[in-house]
């Protein structure tokens, strides 16, 4: 394996509500490499993009806590005051944000956004600014650098501003770059295009990427491990391979079986039960998927339910997966999925 | 039978400018669409954005008015006629909206959002209307204290069922989903076109189902149609299209479905810059000197292509 780059240790981020602090992201750890893509999967409500804020700090100090570590090249990010997380985000971690119309700023120039970046972090001239920003811009492939660099972000289509976006993410060399649902907003075309772009990027910088989704077949395109997460906890991480080939936690594998794909027959969809737990309500001792799987055993569950290595760095939460059947399946209640196999 | 046919439809916009903001140019939306749909089967219109997929579905219900063409619903053309000659048709097309949170009033109660358009159509006392509201609200799978209810107290998910039981109150013929699902999360997305195939047996309901998103439209429809600047490219059984797409437009589409997968990422990438390659230098061959796709023709009873 290559060497790691960041590394999250029992990160744990609340927020306020009322007087109370309620964990959105919960004692989550992993770790991401040098030319390696971390998917973070679930749906919404499951702290994904909560965890990509506090990685990049990005969250209100006043109504936010972060816990644990975030080791980042020897330091924790956690605790870093404002002036020296500054210098670390943006340079060393570049971030792209899910809507490119809203993430950039629709009264500057996109050249000027790029550059707002390489002002802050570089010493570079006015010339070899402007240089470095069409260099980029090319890298993204937009077709003519030199005239977008000129154009405002109403006047691209939207893979072009999302190309524009990643180049800003991209023009300080980051070693990470965060990508926050990068390719929601877009058609299926333009996606496959930027999710090759930024596989591309990658073979080049050897950069690496947490790429955040709710879109479990974006995953099986470019990840190389997937962390699943479900009501701020992760439920299930592993390599890309294990966890469409034997996926266990019952979460993904619902998750798994609600997509109605372009290659499967038309039958019915799964449904998963009821919704995501608020933060506020949600039980946080038990399994806290136990309420949308009713139809197993309570006793299935762990009291208090922990990661279990079941292969090399495949963790899976909870013992419930162990007895968990899909209810259409009928009622088998010694389902064995292992046996099964 | 025969429910709707839609006859070289044609939705140009006007694009206005200089002196006196007159006509200077038109955005051809929809240009030159046809398709037909049989009763109860669910048909798809599948594209990009932009492709005027919506603009179609849209003029149907006469959401735009339609340049030129014809759309015969149970053998009437609704094309031509005005606004007050069209309302005892809207009672047999309804629509469903692509987004729950802006589709719903939200100064409204949803027993008054759901039963408006009965209001507009019949004559109920209060507690005929709540009983026929009551029932929907039970088939769509929400609780029957929710009439009192503001759309925000619900979720996603649920917000979409209100929109479907408000289409559904009319018992009508013909429903057009614009992308009914593309806002919601996989797991409520799967519940939500479970229930819309669940519905379209117990109702007899046509679909009209247009969306970007080809898994669900494959999973949904038996036929469907892809649309690229304004134009059909290709029309069949999703089956056929799915597995045997002639146009190259088609091809470049299912190439860009993530596939669930990982092993065979490596050849997608390859599949996808061969198809952009192919896509470059064949251009001709699929469309003429303006970049309009050519006609549909037919390469089997079931499958038309737009060939030169």
């Amino acid at each position: 394996m290559n060497k790691a780059i960041l590394k999250i240790e029992n990160l744990t981020t609340s927020f306020r509500i009322g007087n109370k602090y309620h964990a959105a992201v919960d004692d989550v750890s992993f770790t991401v490499a040098e030319n390696e893509i971390v998917a973070v999967v679930g749906e919404s409500g499951c702290g994904k993009s909560a965890l990509a804020l506090s990685i990049m700090q990005l969250h209100n100090k006043l109504r936010t806590k972060s816990e644990g570590t975030i080791h980042y090249n020897g330091q924790n990010l956690l605790k870093l005051n404002d002036t020296q997380m500054n210098k670390v985000r943006g340079k060393e971690l570049g971030m792209i944000f899910q809507e490119p119309l809203t993430a950039l700023n629709p009264l500057m120039t996109i050249g000027k956004q790029i550059e707002e970046n390489l002002d802050y972090h570089t010493s570079l001239s006015k010339d070899e600014k402007k240089q470095r920003t069409i260099e980029l811009l090319t890298q993204v492939g937009i077709p003519y650098p030199e005239r977008t660099y000129k154009q405002y972000p109403h006047e691209l289509s939207g893979g072009m501003r999302q190309r524009a976006m990643i180049s800003i993410a991209i023009a300080c060399n980051p070693a990470l770059v965060i990508a926050d649902e990068p390719t929601t907003a877009l058609d299926v075309t333009i996606q496959a295009q930027i999710l090759d772009l930024l596989k591309d990027i990658q073979t080049r910088t050897k950069m690496g990427i947490i790429l955040i989704t709710h879109d479990l077949s974006v995953v099986a395109e470019v990840a190389d491990r997937i962390v699943v997460m479900y009501a701020g906890q992760v439920v299930e991480m592993g390599s890309v391979k294990e966890i469409f080939s034997n996926p266990l936690h019952p979460y993904t594998r619902s998750l798994l079986n609600s997509i109605p794909s372009a290659t499967h027959e038309k039958n019915r969809l799964h449904v998963i039960e009821g919704i995501v737990p608020s933060i506020a309500k949600m039980d946080r001792v038990g399994c806290r998927f136990q309420d949308r799987i009713p139809w197993i055993s309570k006793h299935a569950h762990e009291e208090r339910p922990q990661l279990h290595e079941v292969d090399k760095g495949h963790f899976v939460r909870c013992t419930c997966y162990k007895q968990f059947y899909f209810q259409a399946e009928g009622d088998e209640s010694t389902h064995d999925i292992t046996q099964s196999r | 039978m025969t429910l709707l046919k839609v006859d070289n439809l044609k939705v140009h916009f006007p694009i206005r400018g200089g002196f006196f903001r007159r006509v200077v140019d038109h955005v051809k939306a929809v240009d030159g669409v046809s398709f037909e749909l049989q009763q109860g089967e669910t048909y798809g219109l599948v594209g990009e954005s932009g492709s005027g997929k919506s603009t179609t579905g849209k003029a149907v219900v006469k959401l735009n008015d339609v340049t030129s063409g014809q759309i015969l619903f149970e053998g009437r053309d609704l094309a031509g006629l005005s606004r007050k000659e069209i309302k005892p048709f809207r009672k047999d097309i309804q629509m469903i909206f692509q987004d729950p949170y802006s589709s719903l009033n939200p100064k409204k109660r949803v027993l008054d959002i759901i039963a408006e358009p009965l209001r507009n159509f019949e004559r109920l006392s209060p507690a005929e209307e709540k009983k026929i509201v009551q029932d929907f609200l039970d088939k769509v799978g929400l609780s029957p204290e929710s009439i009192l209810k503001y759309p925000h107290e619900f979720s996603g998910g649920q917000r979409q069922r209100i929109g479907i039981a408000r289409s559904l109150t009319l018992k009508p013929k013909l429903i057009i989903a614009d992308e009914p699902v593309s806002a919601l999360d996989v797991s409520v997305q799967a519940q939500v076109l479970n229930f819309l195939q669940d519905l379209q047996t117990e109702f007899n309901l046509t679909y009209l189902f247009v969306g970007h998103d080809l898994g669900v439209i494959r999973h949904m429809c038996d036929r469907m149609g892809v649309m690229y600047r304004g134009r059909l490219v290709e029309e069949g059984k999703s089956d056929e299209i799915y597995e045997n797409p002639q146009h190259i437009y088609t091809k470049r589409l299912i190439a860009a479905i993530p596939d669930l997968e990982p092993e065979v990422r490596g050849e997608k990438v390859k599949l996808r810059k061969k198809l952009t390659a192919e896509y470059e230098s064949s251009y001709s061959k699929f469309f003429d000197e303006d970049g309009r796709a050519y006609d549909l023709k037919p390469i089997s009873p079931t499958h038309r292509v737009a060939l030169h």
